[in-house]
């Protein structure tokens, strides 16, 4: 094949020429080179596998979305029985560590200095207010509004305590009829860590999909090998994919070993089956691999790839895919920029595939939607990249 | 051999048609013309050398004649390929070497190679005997199994020449393969590229190094974009025919008499040469003047052969004159000591790596001091050690009598350092860098307004005050990091490799700058690897494998390394007569040990 582009005569017209069209051994020496130097490179096995579980256990172990034992006071400044009463229904809680006061002074001070998170009053009038028939406010409730989570937590908490309280008094015989008992499917003991662990393989995903891949190709800019390997015969289809399927390879083991350690060490159920997982995670890579390769593209510099990897690859899956924070929560353009993230669709079928079981019907169209980010990336990237050193 | 993409009939047929037509080619990048349309022809069998100072469009035209540029303007063919339009051809017909290592430095050297012979196509099975021929071809043979990041500058330069050669191209573009490289491993390349041309191959090698453009057989001379001059060198420096001379016996008066001589109309363009004078006279002019000059100092005349550096900045309208402003401002230096630099046993250790091997020397005031090696030898160690900048393991260093160790701030005030690149900054003014300067070095209000404004004056820098040093022509830019580094007017000199990627010309007004400063008695340090500079230096001391190999003057270090090979050794001549003993001498201890 080669042979026939070689002997070419000055006199003819160029023959057409095989050599450059797609080349398998070309593109295997290509994939055989970049895997040595993956191996190699320290780096790279410290991002794959090292970073992953560093992650993992931070999110197994030290974040945590769920509440407990938030510190509040309570200012008991009515000596009446009921309002005793009312103070030990709030120290009895699970969910709340209370420091007793009798002046509002005193935890005022603390709530400002940050070791409280809100307090609640009992007022002097306590047992007045409960005996009269007008509805009117029992207790006052004050919280630490720079955590609004926790202040809201801390409000809405204390209202039920006090309801609780009050219902249990008037009818201090039989119990309601109707018992509301919730149940959260899923999740049954609404465990954070169950949500995050799975949400964490997209960020690792991202990391080793755009950031690592956004790092080597912006090196073989930067080093001056990219000018040499263009001068070569190989293809820019040969070139570009030859580096991306041994990312493509160390992507899924890092999965598959980060699932390993979801399963076995975290104890989150995998309901759904590895092949959907696998899958997924697949898919996924599409648009991963396909951003760093732009993102390379574009800046040709390893310090300026690395930067825009971590704002427009990193931060977004991790703030902006539902893995944290929850989108529905979100205001509306925030949430319509959500669409844009693929990370987005992967946490959510993570969650669902980890947690649920394998539903289709998720998982179809959050197929369809990374694809299709991942194949308007590589188009971008196939344009900027051109078999030449021009800008 | 039948994967070979250039068969013989190709190359004969070669022969008749040119390897590359390069037609009224054109190219610029935003404002900056890099090519400014010329047309040449470039043929097989021979090596052409695409000769020119940094910035003139070599690389730009090398990237165009392999495709990675596209011109904006004319064509370019090689091997009968239009490198646009059969874009995809021209990577098979050519081999091409970046100027930067293009080669990965974390696989070794068999799996670049296998590479390359993969992605040109060849089956490496099929072709131990080429992987074989090419070993040894570039002696690289036994280092096989290292890592390309482990070699020397020249095993990689052997070893990107290796891959350019995979699949034997019919032409061969080698971007400035002799950067970086020491002499030795210089001679392997001439020598290979020498074989391939003999074999029919057209070679096009690129270099900044005007010395080189003699050993081509061809030359393309470019200056800013334009072709100067394109036929065999010799052509070319015929036409200094009776116009270079060199004035001896002059060897205790040679800067005044280089200045003298340079300050003369007849006299285009001038260097010292060891003990002597070297100048060459302007088209037309009669030997008149040059005949007064040395009957005054007593100086013998005799003409000597043109080189091809004399031709081209004659070419360009001579060099500059040999009256430096800044040095006529400068009050005489005036020392306690004789000696203004010295250095006892001198060590630097970086882990079990020894960068500098107890090197001692003395620097005497006035005097020039070069400072030769190849990379990696100690030079810039040594360097910074000398300036503070790096505490030595072991040994003392002295500037005009303060310890280093001792008195690092003290010494430090007494020296004036230019780095490497010229180390301005780039989003300050003009003004801006010179008052950063003078603030550094501790001037206040009007002694420092005072300096500052002689600065400009004497380096004509007025118009360019707002400008930001990025944006200066290269001669200024030279000039307005000299003014930096002399802004508090220090005894003491150092300069890391200060002509490297300079213009010849701009390289004659910095050296005609140092020679007035040395005649004031400001001692200079400096480290270059522009062999012919090191003439200029009183005494050269030569860095190989962190030890010092050599201290003499340049004329004792060439006249030790005569022989019948070399009858008129060059200063490289004489660098690779060193390298070469110092390496038996190596074995010879080795042996010894061994028998012992």
């Amino acid at each position: 094949m080669n042979r026939e582009t070689t002997a070419i005569r000055p006199d003819e017209t160029p023959p057409e020429r095989a050599s450059r069209k797609f080349d398998w051994r070309r593109l295997l020496a290509l994939v055989r080179k970049e895997s040595l130097q993956a191996m190699r490179d320290p780096s790279t096995i410290l991002i794959a596998f090292v970073l992953p579980v560093v992650l993992l256990f931070l999110f197994a172990y030290a974040v945590s979305l769920d509440v407990r034992e938030v510190r509040i006071g309570v200012v008991l400044e009515s000596d009446a029985a009921s309002a005793q009463s009312l103070a030990a229904a709030f120290a009895g809680t699970r969910y709340l560590k209370v420091t007793p006061a009798r002046d509002r002074r005193e935890v005022a001070e603390q709530l400002v200095s940050g070791k409280l998170r809100g307090f609640v009053v009992i007022p002097q009038d306590f047992e007045r207010r409960l005996a009269s028939p007008v509805a009117q406010p029992l207790v006052q409730v004050i919280t630490d509004g720079s955590q609004p989570n926790t202040a809201n937590f801390v409000a809405n908490y204390a209202q039920g305590v006090v309801q609780t309280w009050a219902a249990g008094r008037r009818t201090s015989a039989p119990p309601a009829a109707i018992k509301l008992e919730p149940r959260y499917w899923f999740n049954a003991e609404l465990e954070s860590r169950r949500a995050l662990v799975p949400g964490a393989i997209a960020i690792v995903m991202t990391i080793i999909g755009t950031m690592l891949t956004a790092l080597v190709v912006a090196r073989e800019w930067e080093r001056g090998t990219m000018e040499a390997i263009l001068s070569t015969p190989a293809s820019v289809a040969e070139i570009l994919i030859g580096k991306l399927l041994p990312y493509f390879i160390l992507g899924m083991l890092a999965t598959l070993a980060s699932a390993a350690l979801a399963i076995f060490v975290f104890d989150v159920p995998l309901r759904g089956s590895l092949l959907a997982l696998l899958t997924l995670s697949a898919v996924f890579l599409i648009p991963a691999l396909g951003q760093g390769l732009l993102i390379s593209a574009v800046t040709k510099n390893q310090f300026l790839a690395s930067q825009i990897a971590l704002f427009s690859g990193f931060l977004p899956s991790f703030l902006l895919s539902g893995f944290l924070f929850e989108i529905d929560a979100m205001p509306a353009p925030i949430q319509a920029i959500t669409y844009l993230i693929p990370a987005r669709y992967f946490v959510s079928s993570l969650q669902t595939v980890f947690l649920a079981g394998d539903v289709w019907a998720v998982f179809l169209p959050n197929l369809a939607a990374m694809a299709a980010i991942g194949v308007f990336f590589f188009a971008i990237a196939k344009y900027k990249t051109r078999k030449n050193l021009e800008a | 051999m039948s994967a070979h993409p250039a068969s013989n009939t190709t190359r004969e047929r070669g022969k008749d048609h040119p390897a590359v037509i390069i037609d009224s080619v054109a190219k610029h990048f935003g404002e900056v013309h890099a090519l400014r349309g010329f047309s040449a022809e470039i043929h097989y069998g021979r090596l052409t050398g695409l000769v020119g100072p940094d910035g003139a469009g070599k690389t730009t035209l090398m990237r165009i004649m392999t495709g990675l540029l596209v011109p904006n303007g004319g064509s370019v063919t090689l091997a009968g390929l239009d490198v646009v339009k059969d874009n995809d051809a021209i990577h098979v017909v050519s081999g091409y070497m970046p100027q930067r290592f293009g080669l990965y430095e974390d696989l070794s050297v068999l799996e670049n190679m296998r590479l390359y012979a993969q992605l040109r196509g060849m089956n490496t099975d099929q072709h131990a005997d080429i992987f074989e021929s090419l070993l040894e071809f570039t002696r690289l043979g036994p280092f096989t199994q290292r890592l390309a990041g482990k070699l020397s500058g020249g095993m990689k330069q052997k070893l990107g020449l290796a891959c350019a050669l995979m699949a034997k191209p019919e032409v061969l573009l080698l971007d400035e393969p002799s950067v970086g490289v020491d002499p030795v491993s210089r001679q392997d390349l001439w020598r290979m590229v020498q074989e391939l041309t003999d074999d029919g191959m057209a070679v096009v090698w690129s270099t900044a190094y005007l010395d080189e453009a003699e050993r081509c057989e061809s030359v393309l001379l470019l200056n800013e974009g334009k072709l100067e001059f394109d036929g065999p060198p010799q052509q070319l420096t015929d036409r200094l025919k009776q116009r270079s001379f060199r004035l001896t016996g002059v060897s205790g008066e040679r800067r005044t008499v280089l200045a003298r001589a340079l300050d003369l109309g007849s006299v285009g363009d001038g260097v010292i040469q060891g003990d002597a004078v070297r100048v060459v006279l302007r088209a037309d002019a009669g030997r008149e003047e040059i005949n007064a000059l040395a009957n005054q100092v007593g100086a013998q005349l005799e003409s000597v052969q043109a080189r091809f550096e004399d031709a081209f900045i004659d070419l360009l309208g001579g060099g500059p004159g040999g009256t430096s402003a800044l040095a006529d401002r400068m009050d005489p230096v005036k020392l306690d000591s004789d000696i203004a630099v010295s250095c006892t046993d001198l060590t630097k250790r970086f882990g079990d790596f020894t960068a500098t091997d107890s090197v001692s020397f003395e620097v005497r005031r006035g005097e020039i001091f070069g400072l030769l090696g190849p990379n990696g030898a100690g030079k810039s160690t040594t360097f910074k050690m000398l300036c503070g900048l790096l505490k030595p393991t072991a040994g003392e260093a002295h500037v005009v009598g303060l310890d280093l160790r001792r008195a690092t701030g003290a010494a430090k005030s007494q020296l004036g350092y230019m780095a490497q690149k010229f180390s301005l900054y780039g989003l300050l003014s003009v003004r801006q860098n010179l008052e950063f300067s003078a603030g550094v070095y501790g001037l206040e209000g009007a002694s420092k307004r005072e300096r500052i404004d002689e600065m400009i004056e004497t380096f004509d820098l007025t118009p360019y005050l707002g400008t930001s040093p990025d944006a200066l022509p290269l001669g200024y830019k030279q000039r307005l990091a000299l003014a930096c580094s002399l802004m508090h007017r220090p005894p003491v000199l150092f300069l890391d490799e200060p002509t490297s990627g300079v213009d010849p010309i701009t390289r004659r007004e910095f050296w005609t700058h140092i020679n007035g400063l040395a005649r004031k008695g400001v001692t200079v340090m400096v480290t270059t690897h522009f062999m012919d500079e090191a003439e200029y230096c009183d005494r050269v001391a030569m860095m190989y494998r962190a030890r010092l190999i050599a201290l003499d003057t340049p004329d004792a270090l060439k006249r030790d390394s005569r022989s019948d090979q070399h009858p008129d050794p060059t200063m490289e001549d004489a660098f690779i007569h060193l390298v070469e003993s110092a390496d038996l001498e190596d074995e010879a201890r080795t042996d010894a040990k061994a028998a012992a």
